[in-house]
């Protein structure tokens, strides 16, 4: 129940520091395996999160495509200033700004800013006037990540729930909790202020646990 | 005195080390009286770090093949 407890329970940045420049050795000596380690870990998040800026699925996976040419032109000169994977979130995020802006039926980044709308994080109908539970958090037998995932139904359920997020919960729970990207990187990625990431994450953490409540406990 | 329903909109900024003293002792002493408010926190907590366990997804053939030829234009 301290600080040190969040740094555990982020997902495990693999792709950092070292592990980074061997990877991105491999890359430019031409090693197909490594492009396809990198390919299958981050394709799905980079297109959950360009869809938060392009809302069709075809164009979403158009701007990702065009993320790994960019990625591989510009791998040459990449400094590692940032972490591999900040920098090509940063590169797709780019890309899907400039299309999303062209895209007639995309939803307008400026979106992602507007979270003033109240979203309480558990129904406020579980609380008595007090302010105390009325109906507290059913307990669930299941209390491991592997234990939860080993269910395929509960895997299934839970990327479920992640893709019917709102699109900008998405692309924030998508870096933080799946990619582990930390917060500035995050913010720095998405364009959002420091404030807005942490309610968007909020609320989409928020609606992942009663989802899972919903499932594991009903 | 932090209400179980004002907790819940601070687990966030609880997890996110974002609490500023004062706030994080009142949270700290509700949830040391109230098993209820336990028990949501560590929900919270399961939920974000089985999102992280998340296998990732399958790539569609098509999509990989197109990849791979990219990755060998390049390469030449």
């Amino acid at each position: 129940m301290h600080v040190g407890a969040v740094n555990r329970m982020r997902a495990p940045d693999d792709t950092e520091g070292g592990e980074d420049a061997v990877l991105i050795a491999r890359l430019l000596a031409g090693d197909e395996q490594a492009f396809v380690e990198i390919v299958e870990r981050l394709h799905g998040s980079l297109v959950r999160v360009a869809r938060a800026f392009v809302g069709d699925r075809a164009v979403a996976e158009e701007v990702v495509q065009d993320t790994w040419a960019a990625v591989l032109e510009g791998l040459p000169r990449f400094e590692g200033r940032s972490s591999l994977k900040t920098w090509i979130f940063r590169i797709l995020t780019n890309r899907a700004r400039t299309r999303g802006a062209r895209e007639s039926r995309s939803v307008p980044f400026s979106s992602f800013d507007s979270v003033d709308e109240h979203e309480p994080a558990v129904d406020p109908a579980r609380f008595l006037p007090s302010g105390k539970w009325g109906a507290p958090p059913r307990a669930w037998n299941e209390d491991s990540p592997e234990r939860l995932l080993a269910r395929r139904e509960t895997l299934a359920f839970l990327e479920q729930a992640i893709a019917e997020l709102p699109r900008s919960q998405r692309a924030v729970l998508v870096l933080r909790d799946v990619e582990g990207v930390d917060a500035d990187d995050a913010c720095d990625i998405l364009q959002i202020t420091e404030n807005n990431q942490r309610v968007l994450l909020h609320r989409a953490r928020s609606r992942l646990r009663a989802a899972l409540e919903q499932h594991m406990a009903p | 005195m932090l209400t179980c329903q004002q907790l819940t909109e601070l687990v966030t900024d609880y997890l996110e080390g974002q609490l500023p003293f004062r706030k994080r002792l009142s949270f700290h002493l509700h949830i040391g009286m109230c098993r209820d408010c336990r028990t949501y926190v560590r929900q919270m907590k399961l939920a974000v770090r089985t999102t992280g366990a998340l296998p990732p997804g399958d790539i569609p053939d098509e999509v990989r093949d197109q990849l791979l030829r990219r990755f060998r234009d390049w390469k030449d």
